[in-house]
């Protein structure tokens, strides 16, 4: 992909339920090794515009641009693959690690490797865990697994919705780290929203605050959040 | 005992409905006395079963005087009704009328026409719209079951369902498990019926032929061939219905619509 283009663009993008606007007009541009934080207060309308970002909601206005290209020219499948999602809750299937680790490529016919599903948990922390029950994780094991799977796509973008709001302390710090030293890696970006600022701060190069679901400030950390 | 104060006839029939209607009555106060309120469903099911019956009872000594082809219209009509009751059931799904309808009418007129093809089923107006109204009834609520329980699994999983959905995952596949369920147990009624036909219960068919004198081994034979047919029709109609609310389930951009609060 082109330096030049950004991984993800939004075009004056809004939803509206009724007659209500739960996002309206947010334009924002997220480049490669970016790491965004969306951050606002409950029902501003953080996670709607995620929602929104990998089509999983349609915008009543604007648009989304993945690599330039328009989301609405592009198959749903293939753009929840570019562009993929970790939620507040891991969501995990009945069964092992590695069924789970293992079930997007799986659906899409396409060959998982013992090695790539040991490589995958090796980068979130859980070598080892290939056989091991979902039933029985922790939840910050879980989520770590919800994050695995959703790697196993290559995604060029990380979604990530809440996602240590459901875990203890100690494991909110660990997946905290784990998720900054992922998209430390080269071909990724992310976008995390959280309520926490706190958070915000500690994971992100760059914060948007929304507010009523529209784009109150953006930029950099520290200036935002210092504003 | 009511024989004694009634002639036989009409008079003796309602009296018989009305002592049944007592006993519902009782049961319905008894389910009030529990804080279970039964009364205005039971009484309007009961009335309008009750004019309907007698409706139709009506009709049939008209249509077994008509041609041939008026039960296929009578057929069409039963279908036509079985599909607006099933969609009564299924408020919250996107064009429930139209899926139970389909279902209902490839069901039960796939069987309903191969059955009297093969000559399973008589081609008199006498014997077809009996018959294929005990069909259609079974595909309606075989319907009703399917559109309900394939409605609660997925708006059950909302979460389940888009995680598979944001992982790329094709909606088909993303809601297969939950097909699956509705179909089985849409199917379940019918096939105990089947499994305890005899043993549990004699069906109404079966008692009617055998009062008429038909031979008991025959009655009990065509019997289990009814009974089979309205499992083979509620089975294609299961099928058919979980197939297009699976459709109608998502939209075109592949996100999920049905939603608990559509319902």
């Amino acid at each position: 992909m082109s330096a030049l283009v950004p991984v993800l663009r939004t075009e004056r993008l809004g939803r509206k339920v009724g007659d209500l606007h739960i996002v309206k007009d947010i334009s924002f541009e997220l480049w490669a090794g970016d790491f965004l934080a969306v951050t606002g207060p409950s029902g501003s309308g953080k996670s709607s515009l995620l929602r929104l970002l990998n089509r999983l909601d349609e915008p009543a206005e604007g648009t989304v641009f993945v690599g330039g290209r328009d989301y609405r020219d592009m198959a749903p499948r293939e753009l929840r693959r570019r562009v993929g999602m970790v939620s507040q809750r891991p969501f995990l299937f009945p069964g092992t690690v590695t069924h789970n680790v293992a079930f997007g490529p799986d659906q899409r016919g396409e060959q998982v490797t013992e090695g790539l599903v040991s490589g995958l948990l090796g980068r979130v922390g859980l070598a080892g865990y290939e056989e091991r029950d979902v039933g029985h994780l922790s939840g910050g094991e879980a989520q770590r697994v919800s994050l695995a799977r959703t790697l196993a796509n290559s995604p060029e973008v990380l979604l990530l919705d809440e996602p240590t709001s459901a875990l203890d302390e100690k494991a909110v710090m660990d997946v905290e780290r784990l998720i900054c030293s992922v998209l430390a890696e080269p071909g990724l970006s992310g976008i995390v929203v959280t309520h926490d600022r706190d958070q915000a701060a500690r994971m992100a190069n760059r914060v948007m605050i929304v507010e009523r679901g529209e784009m109150a400030r953006i930029g950099p950390t520290e200036e935002v959040l210092r504003a | 005992m009511l024989e004694q104060f009634f002639e036989e006839g009409i008079a003796l029939g309602l009296a018989q409905a009305g002592a049944v209607s007592v006993l519902v009555l009782a049961t319905v106060l008894v389910a009030r006395r529990q804080g279970i309120h039964l009364e205005k469903e039971s009484s309007v099911a009961m009335v309008r079963g009750l004019v309907q019956i007698v409706v139709v009872g009506s009709v049939l000594v008209l249509l077994l005087q008509g041609p041939q082809w008026t039960s296929v219209l009578v057929l069409a009509g039963m279908m036509i009704a079985g599909a607006t009751i099933a969609a009564r059931r299924a408020r919250g799904i996107p064009g429930a009328f139209s899926i139970s309808l389909y279902g209902i009418a490839f069901g039960s007129g796939v069987v309903i026409g191969a059955m009297t093809f093969l000559g399973v089923i008589e081609a008199g107006i006498s014997s077809l719209v009996p018959v294929g109204s005990m069909v259609i009834a079974s595909a309606m609520r075989t319907s009703s079951l399917a559109l309900d329980r394939f409605h609660s699994e997925v708006t059950g999983h909302t979460g389940e369902v888009e995680t598979k959905l944001s992982l790329g995952v094709a909606p088909a596949a993303v809601v297969s498990p939950y097909v699956e369920t509705a179909v089985t147990a849409s199917l379940i009624p019918h096939i105990d019926s089947l499994s305890s036909l005899g043993i549990v219960w004699i069906p109404g068919l079966m008692a009617g032929m055998v009062l008429a004198g038909t031979d008991p081994v025959y009655a009990a034979v065509y019997q289990f061939a009814v009974i089979a047919m309205i499992l083979g029709a509620s089975g294609l109609t299961s099928l058919v219905t979980t197939l297009l609310i699976r459709q109608r389930a998502f939209s075109a951009a592949e996100q999920l619509v049905l939603r608990p609060e559509a319902a």
